[in-house]
């Protein structure tokens, strides 16, 4: 349905500007084609434009507001109690309606309120395409003839499709304005829902974290609690054993390309090590839990250490691993943006290589590697796959990186896949979730690119 | 005088101090080198734990029986109805041939191990496909390769052996002597596993395939690639060429800085909250998951795209000027069609992350297990990564060389995306 629409949408834009063309090669006829003010490819636009704005914008509204005014209608026949369950009594029902009316078979029967529903269901659908077809054509073509009517040898059409193609640039480069403002507004609304069931406090600075809540009043033992501590505790040990790992190989690394490999070694090493960074998280996440969980599990027996089957300093190893890319070719650029002259200057006063590395050239560097150390840390933070297939999901405050742990993103991933409670604080606690990470890792991001910025002017 | 013996370099001790200077010099460099030699062991252990756990699912064991196509089993009529014969029961074929082979076996235990254990129960819909394709065949006895059940695949593959206790290991001692034999006969065999890339997901290890995968990540890819590469060009170009310099543009600049650095599942919460709670878009379909992705790639292309206007040198634009061309004009028809290799780049790797990407998918429900080859952007689908997940999670010993296959062919993706990348690059790399 949408396809048609946006089918005929397409053939009215294409018609259009075909026309526009044609119009402005017949006013050209027996005359220079200096005289003409726009290009005929700007008539042709011009046209096309008319069809295609208004197409786009009906088009939108349409996808927008039918689903919910035909769920409405329909709905208005149901008696549903109103209550917490209401949303899911109605989704339950229109799925219901929606397989009937596809002609689809519903176990154990369909009941007649249903049968009518859906005959109402697919009657409306049918109303609402036909009027959709309809107003499409009549407002594109009445539009397209408008525009068709002010083509003349005179008329600056090619301004007024420069000056609505500049409206559409601006109107996409907005467009990451409004997904910012998307994400927080998301995430901010399910979480102000979140702490009027749960306490912030009780959320920041709770010990306690397991999520499941009671289905029924009288179930025993599901009141949840939300406290997420041990989930800040197990990201923090898990980003910090990764960075161990990726910050010491990184920056030796970031050295050595930039200072000691001969340029051979460079052109193939760097791009080599950068497929590190291209790898999908969640092919590290099997690894993790194919090679390097069983190693430390048997490694950890074999000398008399208790390891979990799935730990922390698992996960930690290899999202090192897959971190070490960043760190490095982020400190080689700050590292070679340190003057020669500094270099030089040093070798003069007889310094060997090392030793203008470790004393010149590093504290040179050293708020553009603690820029890039931020960026790799906010990187770890965010990881998911590699936490969920490798961690654990088991929430505990322990100091021990050989335990199982969770993480923030593992939460919120087993949150939210499978079956789901709209409104349940259980869900909701994800989008809380969320929001804390989404504002440390932006506060993180931000600290450190200014960091970059600031550090790369310096020697200019 | 001993000040001045101090700091000559003929003095012992400063002899002394210099080696000592040296053989730092040389543990630092040798320390650069470790560093860079771990990080690419770590890369060669990854890629070799993959390749020796997923090169043998490319392969997949078969049996070579012998089947009479009984017309009392599967068309006791006679009439050949496609009805009837897509309802026949193929199993008791496969099992008679299976009888025949092995007379010996009596008891009625022995019987039902060698039902269950030898052949792959996909047997019967590959026979039924035999015989709808060619009806003729019914009343007669031909020699058919069948897939083996995945415990005999294992274990031909060497992943049980024998000096297990039988207890252990999930294949008996008699059917190891059922396939002892049916190698003495050389009936069993390994060939290529072509089930791997026409099936879609299975619960059983022999006959999952990633086709399905592959389907619906071709259509996730290509809902983002016409979602985020328009409007990514556009706001390259608005920010590059015409966007006056004022505290708007500054704002978007730190956006777009800010959003290519915001994980991924923040955009899977966005997509769940925006698309499906808001927007009442199917869950679990392609165009969800397709315009999250899109959300995730725009800040990459954007980037990409800012960095090929800007190497357009200024002089083109101005020559394009004075020819009379309006400003839309010189940047469609001038500065975007010589910067578009660099654009292509960008656009690739970030097509290429769209591709690994998981979490997001996750978010929006694109784990649902599917057997359907997925037709359209909004049927129901699961993209390669998320498949990876999946039977990773799956307990049967099969699905590791699966899940490692499955990760080869997306890595080969990878791989072919990045090549295609770079020779874009130098191919049309250009200094003016």
């Amino acid at each position: 349905m949408t396809l048609s629409a946006l089918t005929l949408v397409i053939v009215l834009l294409a018609m259009g500007t075909y026309m526009g063309r044609r119009h402005a090669f017949k006013i050209l006829e027996g005359r220079h084609p200096s005289e003409l003010h726009s290009r005929p490819n700007y008539h042709g636009a011009f046209v096309g434009l008319y069809a295609a704005l208004p197409g786009a914008v009906i088009l939108m509204g349409w996808l927008i507001f039918e689903p919910d005014l035909i769920q409405s209608m329909v709905m208005a026949h149901f008696n549903i109690p109103e209550g917490p369950t209401m949303t899911e009594q109605v989704m339950v029902i229109m799925n219901k309606i929606k397989i009937v009316a596809a002609g689809g078979q519903l176990m154990g029967g369909v009941s007649e309120q249903i049968t009518i529903a859906s005959q109402q269901y697919n009657e409306l659908k049918s109303v609402s395409f036909y009027t959709l077809m309809g107003s499409l054509f009549v407002v594109l073509s009445g539009a397209m003839s408008f525009a068709y009517m002010q083509l003349g040898i005179e008329s600056r059409v090619r301004n007024k499709v420069e000056k609505v193609v500049r409206v559409i640039l601006i109107g996409s480069s907005t467009l990451s304005i409004l997904v910012t403002l998307g994400i927080v507004l998301s995430l901010m609304f399910e979480a102000i829902l979140f702490f009027g069931q749960i306490p912030p406090t009780d959320f920041l600075f709770g010990l306690q974290w397991s999520p499941q809540t009671a289905l029924r009043a009288d179930q025993v033992g599901g009141s949840g609690s939300f406290g997420a501590i041990p989930l800040f505790a197990g990201t923090l040990m898990i980003t910090l054993i990764a960075m161990l790992v990726a910050a010491p190989i990184g920056l030796l690394a970031a050295v050595f390309m930039s200072e000691y490999a001969t340029p051979l070694v460079r052109a193939w090493v760097k791009p080599v090590l950068e497929i590190l960074a291209g790898v999908p998280t969640v092919v590290y996440g099997f690894f993790a839990a194919l090679t390097v969980a069983p190693f430390l599990s048997n490694t950890g027996q074999a000398i008399g250490l208790h390891v979990a089957s799935e730990s922390a300093l698992a996960a930690g190893l290899v999202m090192g691993i897959m971190i070490i890319p960043f760190v490095s070719s982020l400190s080689d650029d700050v590292i070679n943006a340190v003057p020669q002259s500094l270099r030089d200057g040093s070798y003069g006063l007889g310094a060997t290589k090392a030793e203008t590395i470790k004393q010149v050239i590093l504290p040179a560097a050293l708020p553009g590697i603690v820029g890039a150390l931020l960026l790799a840390v906010s990187r770890a933070i965010g990881e998911t796959m590699i936490v969920v297939m490798a961690a654990g999901a088991a929430a505990k405050l322990s100091a021990n990186p050989l335990e199982s742990m969770t993480t923030v993103t593992v939460q919120i991933v087993t949150l939210l896949v499978g079956d789901q409670e709209f409104d349940s604080a259980k869900t909701l606690s994800a989008f809380a979730l969320g929001l804390t990470l989404f504002g440390v890792t932006l506060i993180l991001n931000f600290i450190a690119l200014r960091v970059v910025q600031k550090y790369r002017e310096q020697y200019d | 005088m001993t000040e001045h013996a101090n700091t000559s370099f003929t003095n012992p001790t400063a002899l002394s101090l210099l080696k000592k200077r040296r053989a730092s010099e040389t543990r630092f460099r040798l320390l650069g080198i470790s560093g860079i030699v771990v990080a690419l062991a770590a890369l060669v252990i990854l890629l070799t734990t993959m390749l020796g756990n997923g090169l043998t699912a490319f392969q997949q064991t078969q049996i070579k029986l012998k089947i009479h196509f009984d017309e009392q089993v599967i068309d006791p009529e006679g009439k050949r109805d496609p009805k009837v014969l897509s309802h026949a029961d193929y199993r008791k074929l496969y099992t008679n041939g299976l009888y025949a082979l092995f007379p010996d076996v009596k008891s009625r235990r022995d019987k039902s191990e060698l039902r269950k254990t030898l052949i792959s129960s996909s047997a019967q819909y590959a026979l039924r496909d035999v015989v709808l394709e060619q009806p003729e065949l019914v009343g007669t006895t031909r020699e058919l390769w069948l897939v083996a059940s995945d415990d005999v695949d294992m274990y031909l593959k060497g992943y049980f052996t024998k000096d297990v206790p039988e207890s252990d290991r999930p294949i008996k001692d008699i059917t190891i002597s059922w396939i002892e034999q049916l190698q003495h006969e050389g009936r069993i065999d390994k060939k290529f596993n072509r089930d791997f890339f026409t099936n879609g997901s299975s619960q059983d290890p022999e006959q999952a395939g990633i086709l399905g995968a592959l389907v619906g990540s071709g259509l996730t890819l290509l809902v983002t690639f016409l979602a985020s590469f328009p409007v990514g060009l556009a706001t390259a170009v608005y920010l590059e060429e015409f966007a006056p310099k004022n505290g708007w543009t500054d704002l978007i600049e730190v956006n777009i800085n800010n959003l290519a650095a915001v994980p991924s599942i923040v955009f899977g919460l966005l997509g769940l909250a925006v698309f499906l709670n808001v927007m009442h878009m199917p869950r679990s379909a392609p165009v969800v998951g397709g315009l999250t992705l899109a959300l995730m790639t725009l800040p990459t292309i954007i980037i990409a795209t800012r960095a090929a206007l800007k190497a357009v040198p200024p002089s083109l634009r101005d020559a394009a000027r004075g020819l009379g061309a309006s400003p839309l004009q010189v940047v469609l028809h001038h500065v975007v069609p010589l910067a578009m290799p660099g654009i292509l780049t960008g656009t690739i790797i970030g097509m290429a992350q769209a591709l690994g990407e998981t979490a997001p998918l996750l978010m929006i429900g694109m784990v649902a297990f599917l057997v359907d080859i997925p037709h359209s952007a909004t049927d129901a689908a699961t993209v390669m990564p998320v498949q990876i997940y999946l039977w990773a999670d799956s307990a049967e010993r099969g699905f590791v060389e699966k899940t490692a296959a499955a990760t080869l062919v997306l890595l080969g993706f990878l791989v072919l995306m990045n090549l295609l990348a770079v020779l874009l690059r130098k191919k049309f790399e250009r200094r003016w």
